[in-house]
């Protein structure tokens, strides 16, 4: 089994449109949707849900006003400011809470209880060429590496079953903790950027990752010529590293156009530069086993 | 008034909204102050390079405990809810583990053998810079590698102080670094585009915000690239749109350079005043 890992530094790059146009051509593969956060592969490839499960973020604290003796005890000992006084009551925000539990212990009048967060889930599905695996956080969660480890996990798990060689990773932004979730024990690394100054600093740094996990990574520079100088930059850069620049996608309407109707530019604009830039993309990492 | 400039998603607009706003605000002789709480992957400084002023560490405490006072009772152990604490009472070994911690202080409360005592761990720097002409800038930047980005934020925001202007361009995302951001502004203004991908991400974020009971408005970046469904779902949902910037090639490419498209285009400068004006209004009704 071969797992491909599309990333970038941070959003907006085209990780999403270009896993989606590489997942719906050639043969059937498995793709994990590791953007948690913010997932929107899912609109491009339409998978069909066959099972949902929810996931748990850890636990928040609540308050039983019926309980409460108002001593304030919990306020002070909070350290991140999640117990207001207001109106008479203490309550706590579910926002700020980070679920230590302390408050719950500290409560003279046991008054303090945690309930679980479960609002976050993950989902199996098939889409027109192989199988999904996705994920959403709920809003204001944390523990984002831990949702994308479960999709990294449930995707080599079924492809395993499903007999599928290939598994496509759609990581997340940044170079925190989901990015290096997403990242670890893949066999390439596909990095995407854009020709600008703050997406060749973006690329430096997640190269810098991918090389810490001794991972082999390539370039593509998407939209490249609306700024061709940072372009030529970045590929100059590229070889300096002896880091293969596999492509450089122009940037067309067509790329566009073909989201409206929620398909990849693959299969939308087959004929459009971009499509014939990602089909030469698309051969260079699947077929150089 | 604090206004957070925020999306659901990186890549939408967010600092090229955030800095030209400072910009045109700061033409006007508003007393204003932009923060970077993108404290992951601060960019703002690739777009107004300024002297730097002064440097504020951010830290929080790490419980350190003592072998000689420690009775092994294993209290502290069973307190800590994020697993930060390797407790072999069988080969008398106890550590903390630091980068497990969340600085919670639930093992300190629990130690009744005074074994533990806290000791600060840096997170990160907020920079106080000044450029132009007086223009202030806070950007907090967290060290690679720390658990999580919030206290550093939360510091950024703390050391902008009281102006009549605070900008805080936020971090990506929906969860607690955003939240820790929009939770401090009086109004939140979302940039997104109008793409499926924008929508569905604005939906989310619009969400959000919502549930934290924020004034907001939208702001359509890259205008005239996609379809009209993202117009037609604020309008269901009575979302203000508050500019529509259209996209436009040649001001992709003076971004791209780091350059400031307010401060050498008078539609530029006109489109930002005008979004300033909608958002005051939008703030006072």
């Amino acid at each position: 089994m071969r797992q491909i890992v599309i990333i970038s530094g941070k959003g907006g790059t085209g990780k999403t449109s270009l896993s989606a146009a590489l997942a719906t051509m050639g043969e059937q593969l498995m793709v994990a949707d590791c953007d948690v956060d913010a997932a929107n592969l899912h609109l491009l490839l339409e998978p069909t849900d066959h099972s949902t499960h929810p996931f748990s973020t850890g636990s928040k604290a609540v308050i039983d006003q019926q309980l409460c003796t108002q001593c304030g005890a919990c306020m002070d000992a909070c350290r991140f400011d999640a117990i207001r006084y207001h109106e008479d009551r203490y309550t706590i925000s579910e926002t700020s809470c980070d679920g230590c539990r302390l408050c719950m212990r500290i409560c003279p009048a046991d008054a303090i209880s945690m309930i679980e967060s479960n609002g976050s889930y993950w989902t199996t599905g098939t889409f027109r060429n192989g199988w999904m695996v996705n994920a959403r956080l709920a809003p204001g969660e944390e523990n984002s590496g831990k949702l994308v480890n479960v999709v990294r996990e449930q995707s080599r798990q079924l492809s395993e079953r499903m007999g599928l060689e290939t598994i496509l990773i759609d990581g997340p932004p940044g170079t925190g903790c989901p990015a290096i979730s997403a990242m670890s024990g893949t066999d390439l690394a596909l990095l995407v950027t854009e020709p600008s100054r703050s997406g060749f600093h973006d690329l430096r740094r997640v190269k810098q990752l991918a090389d810490g996990f001794g991972i082999p990574s390539v370039v593509v520079i998407n939209k490249y010529d609306l700024n061709e100088q940072v372009a030529s930059e970045i590929a100059t850069w590229c070889r300096n590293k002896n880091l293969p620049l596999i492509g450089r996608i122009p940037f067309e309407p067509a790329v566009v156009e073909s989201m409206l109707q929620c398909r990849t530019v693959v299969e939308w604009a087959p004929r459009s530069a971009a499509a014939g830039e990602i089909a030469a993309i698309h051969r260079h990492i699947f077929q150089s086993k | 008034m604090k206004i957070a400039i925020a999306s659901g998603k990186g890549g939408t607009g967010k600092t090229f909204v955030s800095t030209n706003l400072l910009w045109v605000a700061a033409q006007k002789g508003i007393d204003c102050l932009l923060a970077d709480c993108d404290a992951e992957e601060p960019n703002v400084a690739e777009f107004l390079a300024g002297e730097e002023d002064r440097v504020v560490e951010v830290y929080q405490l790490v419980p350190v405990i003592d072998p000689g006072k420690c009775t092994f009772f294993g209290k502290c152990y069973e307190y800590c809810s994020y697993n930060a604490i390797l407790y072999l009472p069988e080969r008398k070994m106890i550590q903390v583990l630091p980068d497990l911690c969340h600085d919670c202080g639930a093992c300190s409360y629990a130690c009744q053998a005074g074994a533990i005592t806290e000791h600060p761990k840096l997170l990160g720097r907020v920079k106080h810079a000044t450029y132009g002409a007086g223009q202030q800038l806070v950007e907090g930047r967290a060290e690679v590698g720390v658990y999580s980005p919030v206290p550093v934020i939360t510091r950024a925001i703390h050391e902008a102080g009281e102006r009549e202007l605070v900008l805080l361009d936020s971090p990506p995302g929906i969860s607690c670094p955003f939240i820790a951001t929009v939770d401090r502004a009086d109004y939140v203004v979302l940039v997104t585009e109008p793409t499926p991908f924008g929508l569905h991400d604005l939906q989310l974020s619009a969400a959000t915000v919502r549930q934290l009971g924020k004034p907001f408005g939208v702001v359509v970046n890259r205008a005239g690239l996609g379809n009209n469904e993202i117009y037609r779902w604020m309008e269901q949902e009575s979302i203000p749109l508050l500019l529509k910037i259209p996209f436009d090639r040649e001001v992709a490419r003076i971004y791209a350079e780091g350059g400031l498209p307010a401060a050498v285009d008078g539609s530029y400068r006109e489109m930002f005043s005008l979004l300033l004006t909608q958002i005051v209004e939008q703030h006072i009704s």
